[in-house]
């Protein structure tokens, strides 16, 4: 017990250096002015972004939901092959992580231009007449998507870990007794990925969440997200330190709450088990 | 820290003035570290200067002045030269961030465009040496944008025409100088109101935006992404490039005014190798160097005997080197009083920020989320109670 509480003492000292002492720094930038005085003013000015925060839940929830509905049944198509092909499988689903997320979204950005690939393509095949496009970039659509295909393998491993546990005879059990599957999936496989599901969503709507950066190169910059307006407030000509605290200070405690509702609803689960 | 350096820069000056005639010659053995934009000096500049000195460089990039700022401000890193623009310089002078420049160390000053010199940003000259300097004009794709519509000037960019085809800047700064031209205001208005005239502008502006735009503005305007852009005049070197770049792009500078930009070489107050950095700076002013850099950056160069060598068809045209009447009417950047540029802030801020009838989704879900909690908390009561 000793032993593993020395083993512990480097990441003890890690924490509070890189994770407890900068808290502390945005907690004191976000309840202080300029001359260092406590305020509330801070905290009350956060109510001018009260639409940003409203936009990036919403678009942020919006891939969540896309991610699980393409997650959950890759990772079930997954979690029942075997072996190699198993592995492949994953292997595949990790392969773009290799790669640096903003040259990923640069990537889309090309894609999606009006001369981008998907434009040229459309022209090709005639569906458009030439000089004209669709109005692909530069939509919340082109942010949404950007989340979803970054963040998607965030979904698709924690389900995929979860669901490879469920025992196959606990499958023919339930077709023993007569399930369709329908029922198969409603009844066996749905509850018993729920804490894979859980985590997934964690996983995916926080970084969604407070993502920056997809915004600026697919949104167009024109309406920020939390994570952007955060940014300005650092890096910028209208950089205040304070509001900026206060921002992240906030977010935090969104996705803490978030957290905790995920939480309430995996204990509420084992409750019922109970 | 700080005491510190003075301290070392007081024994630094005492030791200059027990033995003047070591101090007066640069140093060879020091590393001179120099803060400057991306793309913004020609790639053997540096090995020239430690060839022919000794002195070593050690050269990074910064991609705007503000993020230039919060750097020098954190004291994260000490730079012995920056290239600061003008509105900047003000700024860090008005900070006591600067160092006044010993122009005994800098006599390539004589070839400098007297004009720039004594700006309002450095009324005495006494921190800075002009390094590029431009005007910001609309660069317009030829093929698709009528020649007629120019006459249009800053509306250009308002144009419903080009609606979806049409960039403008991502930084508050010159987003609004321009919207505040195009309602006729001075780029640096002091009036609140017409500040407040140049956002319902800007607002205005934003459907038929495609996007707020920097660096990416080259790359976007020489595959055609769009037709219309606001930018600087040394630039469009790149984006009208016959093989980089696209040669159906044109420039124009619109003949009611413009903002004319100056980058200038400065010292930082902290800065331990003060001489060094002033042979450096002296360096740069000098004509084969200055040439190198202009045809490299292609901004236009204060050095006059390098303007006079570069090619007729850049030194001697119009865009690049307005005439006077554009000259004229063009306008520095000043930097802004703490108030006017707060309201700025805050305008583009609201600008950029969700549409508010966002809020009201925002409380539905904090709303639901506590219902969600209070829902929680009455069956885990519940629960105990049963087990009870």
């Amino acid at each position: 017990m000793i032993k593993s509480r020395g083993a512990a003492a480097p990441f003890a000292v890690w924490m509070a250096l890189f994770t407890v002492i900068p808290l502390g720094i945005v907690i004191w930038f976000a309840f202080t002015d300029d001359a260092g005085n406590f305020t509330l003013s801070n905290l009350s000015s956060i109510i001018e972004y009260a639409g940003t925060f409203g936009i990036s839940i919403a678009l942020g929830a919006i891939a969540t939901v896309i991610c699980l509905v393409l997650a959950f049944p890759l990772a079930y198509t997954i979690s029942r092959t075997q072996g190699r092909m198993q592995q492949t499988m994953v292997m595949i689903i990790m392969l773009p992580m290799w790669m640096n997320f903003l040259l990923r979204t640069y990537a889309w950005m090309s894609i999606l231009e009006n001369n981008g690939f998907i434009n040229q393509l459309l022209r090709a095949v005639g569906l458009l007449e030439a000089g004209h496009s669709v109005e692909l970039i530069n939509t919340s659509g082109a942010v949404v998507l950007g989340m979803v295909y970054n963040f998607l393998p965030f979904m698709v491993l924690p389900l995929y870990s979860v669901m490879a546990k469920i025992d196959n005879s606990v499958i023919e059990a339930a077709q023993d007794l007569g399930s369709n599957v329908f029922q198969v999936f409603r009844k066996v496989i749905l509850p018993l990925s729920v804490p894979g599901m859980l985590s997934g969503i964690t996983m995916v709507f926080v970084p969604a969440v407070s993502t920056f950066v997809i915004t600026k190169l697919l949104g167009g910059s024109k309406t920020l997200m939390i994570g952007d307006a955060i940014e300005t407030m650092f890096i910028g000509q209208g950089a205040n330190y304070h509001v900026g605290a206060t921002l992240s200070l906030v977010l935090m405690v969104m996705i803490l709450i978030c957290m905790a509702v995920t939480g309430m609803v995996d204990k509420g689960e084992e409750d019922e088990l109970a | 820290m700080k005491r510190f350096l003075t301290i070392a820069l007081a024994c630094l000056l005492l030791m200059g003035s027990a033995l003047p005639i070591s101090a007066a010659e640069p140093d060879s053995s020091v590393t001179l570290n120099v803060y400057n934009w991306g793309e913004y000096i020609d790639p053997t500049v540096n090995d020239l200067f430690t060839e022919e000195t000794g002195i070593k460089v050690n050269y990074k990039n910064f991609t705007d002045n503000e993020s230039m700022y919060a750097v020098l401000d954190s004291g994260a890193a000490i730079y012995d030269v920056i290239v600061p623009s003008d509105y900047m310089i003000g700024k860090l002078i008005n900070e006591g961030k600067l160092a006044k420049l010993d122009f005994t160390n800098i006599p390539n000053m004589s070839q400098i465009n007297p004009s720039l010199l004594n700006p309002s940003y450095d009324p005495q000259n006494e921190y800075s040496v002009p390094y590029t300097w431009g005007t910001v004009g609309i660069f317009y794709n030829t093929k698709y944008v009528d020649e007629a519509d120019l006459q249009l000037g800053w509306d250009l960019l308002w144009s419903e025409k080009y609606s979806g085809r049409i960039f403008t800047f991502d930084n508050p700064r010159d987003a609004f100088g321009i919207a505040l031209l195009k309602c006729g205001f001075s780029l640096n208005t002091l009036d609140l109101n017409e500040w407040n005239t140049a956002y319902d502008a800007l607002r205005a502006q934003k459907p038929v935006l495609h996007q707020y735009v920097m660096d990416q503005v080259y790359d976007k305007m020489i595959n055609e992404e769009a037709w219309i852009a606001p930018y600087y005049a040394g630039d469009g070197i790149v984006m009208m490039d016959e093989e980089e770049g696209n040669p159906a792009i044109d420039f124009f500078v619109p003949t009611t005014g413009t903002n004319l930009f100056v980058d200038a070489l400065c010292v930082p107050v902290d800065s331990p190798h003060k001489r060094e950095a002033e042979e450096y700076i002296n360096f740069l002013c000098r004509t084969d160097i200055a040439l190198l850099n202009a045809e490299y950056i292609g901004y236009s160069t204060p050095q006059e005997e390098a303007r006079a060598q570069l090619d007729p068809e850049i030194g001697e045209n119009e865009n690049f080197y307005p005439p006077e009447s554009v000259l004229q009417k063009a306008e520095m950047y000043i930097t802004l009083p703490e108030t006017v540029g707060a309201h700025m802030d805050t305008l583009w801020m609201k600008l950029k920020l969700a549409d508010p009838a966002w809020s009201v989704f925002t409380v539905l879900v904090g709303i639901a989320a506590v219902v969600c909690f209070s829902l929680y908390v009455v069956r885990r009561i519940r629960y105990y109670r049963k087990k009870r």
